[in-house]
């Protein structure tokens, strides 16, 4: 048997068979090395695959052997591919900080249980990003949703049950839409592999019922991954959970959905009849604007740098869809770009609020007062990922912005570039607020003896923020990827 | 060593220095023997490049390709070459001053200042080199960040109020205007490098050409055209050697450099034939408005960054003009008005330093007490009117014959016209100082120079502002072969 064709399967197995390993080791210690290893193995699979699609096109793997369309058939093509490092990776490197952190927030006996449902999140996100089958999407969404209900409830603050149960009323109203426009579209096309789909609905000539599904899996996925207004559920749930928790979702888990619907327009319905049928561009514009504007206006008057940051979040998917509106190569290269920029950016930050919450007991703005002189490093490099916010040169985040205006110019529209780069000047505003509380003030007398983050926190976070700063300045990967899946989504080279 | 690893050497140099100092926090008197060290041997690297580009040479590295196309790179022709020596070389004389003022005061958080010091002028120096409008926007932005704790060294509620002008203003302009220029030239010309004669090569006219160069005038903020200027008085609540290197020569200077490199390089004079007339006006305006204030402003820094904006006008309106004569009395502006402007600045400090007095109406009869800061002062202020024998004289000369030689009466007019007013906001402090007895009040504290260091550092700048009007050979020869190409 050669393993290197299995990849796919392992992909997906190897954190969905350490789960439930976890709960029957039922020691903290084993169960994180059970876990950390699967996601460490994982990534490399990732990686191998990624190899793999760039060198020798898209690779299509049927489970249990059963061919497509009949069978489930996983599909890895530079979009997946990309997300997939993207989530495996970012699982491999909180899960070390994982481990110190949660010593902290959480009670010792249910570490292995944290463990088990972080293990079935992961295996959720990545199978979403590997499936080429429709319900087979559906259940993996299921399944890292369910799991990161279990994971926002195990936060430290009582709030967190209350953010959980929002999320998970949003949540089971976003997959109910899901799985309403999936049976739709089988109902009409007979079948439920995505491709096979694709080719199907270009057939169709009558279009109501593929209308309804378009609709519903519009706001079915636009719940999950945020998109203004529908995004009320996630400040409380970013801001409640625990540290490692807020990070890995603020990283991954909107970041699959906005797949999932990149996946569904482009390769299901096809780019003619979502946008050129309909006024999507339109309606996608407007709400992505009104995200980023709003959503960073609300976040400047935020007391809680969680909270603060997690508005900033639903005003970055703002970009995010901002890039799907404008329809074209440079406009998606923009949005896939951004989803791991924003993703190595977002997750530094957070990793590195559960750095501060450790050491200040707290991340309000009044408790970080003086934290430049008490925590220098863990405060520096919240700026620095502030500064990745913002689209700072050198960062992250100016790559994804320059294709931003760069798809805004090829469409000779010279106002949506001054929205985008207003709109980053709000985020200067509510960075600054970090900046003014950390260096301005001293600190508060009960805190002026904090130490400096341990490593087994500092060095995951610092990965991530040396991530930031070299997708900044190297983007062979992000763009290059980027790119090349912008170009098959459009129906260019694969 | 080859031309390509000097540059890599003059950017590294300032870095290294970075690190030495933070490693030597300790000891302060190894911290500032780093600083001279590292000053020291960056201009040397910078002076080492001198000869080969004014020969012809146009040593050029490629850093990295950051997107498809666009790279990190940098090359040095004459116009860099010049700020490039003029900021390192003056870093030499700040830090000597520096070290007066810092100790004199009895400054907090030292290591830092030296620190961001260094990077500030890591990131001047990769302004000055950029080869491409990338790599200056990058360094651009580089250098409004890292000075911005300079700015707000003191941590005081007016430190932070000032420093939120100053970055919200640099960086308000850059990203709104800077950024999107940047984009539309790259979408527009397919690259960004800089290219005597311009890049856009008559693909842009009329409305749009001038739209461009708007974004570009007003995104460059550091060049302080109103009404985007109020970050520079802003900037004033730093100590006064920030004052003096960033916002006399680096920062400013990077600002109206950039917009000589960007209207010669980008847009090419020829380019630009009609579609900068509004530049002059707004430039005549900026200078004449700024004058006007720094004539009714009691605060001597204040005084002097007001005098500052309307000195940089002077550079835009000088390239906007778009004669050959008034570009290269631009790039001699560059260099005059650094040398001028960080003795004045310089001085204020020694007079803050030594007799705590910050405004022009306490200054009676202080040039008898301090009687080498205040020549120097003097000597800096003519250079400001420009009148001989000091360096000013010799890029409004130019600037000048350039806008006769382009017959624009208005140019003319406000060069005269602020000129005017140059004399009676400078003057009268000379006259004070060295002619009006000293207030019975001031008899009984006495007081004399400020501390050594310092007095030598304002000395030798002004002894360079009036050296730079006897042989300004090295900067007119760049000044021309920027124009020409090649010699």
């Amino acid at each position: 048997m050669n393993l290197a064709a299995h990849l796919p399967a392992l992909q997906v197995v190897l954190p969905l068979a350490a789960a439930p390993l976890a709960v029957l080791l039922r020691g903290r210690g084993a169960a994180f090395m059970l876990v950390t290893l699967a996601a460490w193995a994982a990534f490399a699979v990732s990686i191998l695959l990624w190899l793999q699609v760039n060198a020798s096109g898209p690779i299509s793997y049927a489970i249990g052997s059963w061919a497509p369309p009949w069978g489930i058939e996983y599909r890895v093509d530079s979009l997946s591919a990309l997300l997939l490092m993207l989530v495996c990776g970012i699982a491999a490197v909180v899960l070390p900080y994982a481990r110190a952190s949660i010593e902290r927030e959480l009670r010792q006996d249910v570490h292995y249980l944290f463990y088990a449902m972080f293990a079935l999140c992961l295996a959720g996100l990545a199978g979403i990003a590997i499936t080429g089958d429709a319900f087979n999407l559906f259940v993996f969404l299921e399944i890292s949703s369910l799991s990161s209900y279990v994971l926002i409830a195990l936060g430290r603050d009582r709030r967190a049950l209350v953010a959980a149960y929002q999320y998970l009323i949003m949540g089971t109203i976003g997959a109910t839409f899901i799985v309403v426009g999936v049976g739709l579209l089988y109902l009409k096309t007979g079948t439920l592999n995505l491709a096979d789909m694709g080719v199907r609905l270009q057939e169709m000539t009558s279009h109501r019922p593929v209308l309804a599904a378009l609709a519903f899996l519009t706001v079915g996925i636009s719940l999950k991954l945020a998109l203004f207004p529908l995004h009320q559920w996630l400040p409380n749930a970013y801001a409640y959970a625990p540290s490692a928790v807020s990070a890995f979702l603020a990283a991954t888990a909107t970041k699959v959905s906005v797949y999932a619907l990149l996946r569904f327009y482009f390769s299901v319905f096809g780019e003619t009849a979502v946008f050129k049928r309909l006024p999507m561009e339109d309606l996608m514009l407007i709400l992505a604007l009104a995200g980023m504007f709003v959503a960073s206006a609300v976040a400047i008057f935020q007391h809680d740098l969680k909270r603060l940051f997690a508005y900033s979040s639903v005003a970055q998917i703002g970009y995010i869809v901002l890039g799907i509106s404008f329809d074209s190569v440079t406009g998606l290269t923009a949005t896939i770009a951004h989803l791991v920029n924003h993703a190595v950016t977002k997750g530094g930050l957070f990793l590195l609020l559960g750095a501060v919450m450790a050491g200040m007991g707290g991340v309000t703005l009044a408790r970080v007062h003086g934290i430049g002189r008490v925590m220098p490093l863990t405060a520096f490099g919240i700026v620095l990922c502030g500064l990745g916010l913002i689209g700072v040169p050198g960062t992250a985040g100016f790559v994804s912005k320059w294709y931003l205006i760069l798809a805004a110019l090829e469409k000779g529209q010279w106002w949506l570039v001054f929205l985008i780069v207003a709109s980053s000047l709000l985020a200067v505003a509510y960075v600054w607020r970090f900046v003014e509380a950390a260096y301005f003030h001293a600190p508060r007398a009960d805190l002026a003896t904090v130490r400096e983050a341990p490593a087994g926190l500092a060095i995951p976070a610092w990965t991530l923020v040396g991530a930031t700063i070299w997708f900044g300045l190297d983007t062979s990967v992000t763009v290059g990827s980027a790119a090349r899946a912008a170009a098959m989504l459009l129906g260019g080279a694969p | 060593m080859a031309a390509e690893h000097l540059i890599l050497a003059a950017l590294g140099t300032p870095l290294v220095g970075a690190v030495g100092i933070a490693l030597s926090h300790r000891t302060p008197n190894w911290r500032e023997t780093v600083t001279l060290t590292t000053a020291a041997a960056l201009l040397l690297c910078v002076a080492a490049l001198l000869p080969g580009v004014l020969a012809g040479a146009r040593p050029a590295l490629r850093l990295m390709e950051v997107l498809p196309g666009l790279d990190l790179a940098f090359a040095v022709e004459p116009l860099g070459m010049l700020f490039a020596l003029v900021a390192s070389g003056l870093w030499i004389v700040n830090s000597l001053y520096s070290i007066g003022y810092m100790r004199g005061n009895d400054e907090a958080n030292q290591t830092r200042f030296y620190i961001c010091f260094a990077l500030a002028i890591a990131a001047a120096l990769g302004i000055a080199f950029s080869a491409n409008v990338f790599t200056l926007f990058v360094f651009y932005e580089l250098l409004t960040l890292i000075t911005y704790p300079l700015v707000t060294h003191h941590g005081s509620d007016k430190a932070r109020n000032g420093g939120r002008t100053y970055l919200g203003l640099l960086v308000g302009t850059s990203v709104l205007f800077l950024l999107p220029a940047l984009v539309f030239t790259w979408h527009v010309a397919g690259t960004t490098d800089f290219a005597p004669g311009g890049i856009l090569g008559g693909r842009l006219d009329g409305l749009a050409l001038a739209g461009l160069l708007a974004l570009y005038m007003f995104g460059l903020g550091k060049a302080a055209l109103m009404p985007f200027h109020r970050w520079l008085p802003a900037a004033m609540v730093a100590p006064t050697p920030v004052s003096a290197l960033l916002h006399a020569v680096a920062v400013v200077k990077a600002g109206v450099f950039s917009v000589v490199k960007v209207v010669v390089y980008v847009f090419g004079l020829d380019g630009l034939a009609g579609s900068a007339d509004w530049l002059v006006a707004v430039a005549g305006f900026t200078i004449l408005a700024a004058s006007v204030v720094a004539l009714n402003a009691d605060n001597l820094k204040r005084r002097l960054a007001y005098s500052t904006v309307s000195q940089l006008s002077y550079v835009v309106l000088a390239a906007a003009l778009l004669a050959p004569l008034s570009v290269v009395g631009a790039a001699l502006h560059i260099a005059a008005h650094a040398l001028g402007k960080i003795t004045l600045f310089f001085a204020a400090g020694a007079i803050y330093t030594a007799a705590h007095k910050t405004e022009v109406s306490q200054l009676d009869g202080i040039g008898r007490r301090m009687p080498w800061t205040m020549g120097a002062f003097a000597v800096g202020a003519l250079s400001m009117i420009g009148l001989p024998p000091a360096a000013g004289f010799v890029s409004k000369w130019y600037m000048l014959s350039g806008a006769m030689a382009a017959s624009h009466w208005l140019a003319v007019a406000v060069i005269v016209v602020s000129t005017l007013l140059n004399a009676g906001y400078f003057l009268p402090i000379v006259w004070r100082a060295f002619f009006r007895p000293v207030s019975a009040e001031d008899e009984r504290h006495p007081h004399g120079e400020a501390p050594l260091p310092m007095v030598f550092a304002l000395s030798l700048t002004a002894a360079g502002t009036l050296a730079l009007f006897f042989s300004p050979d090295v900067p007119l020869a760049l000044a021309q072969q920027m124009l020409r190409g090649l010699p």
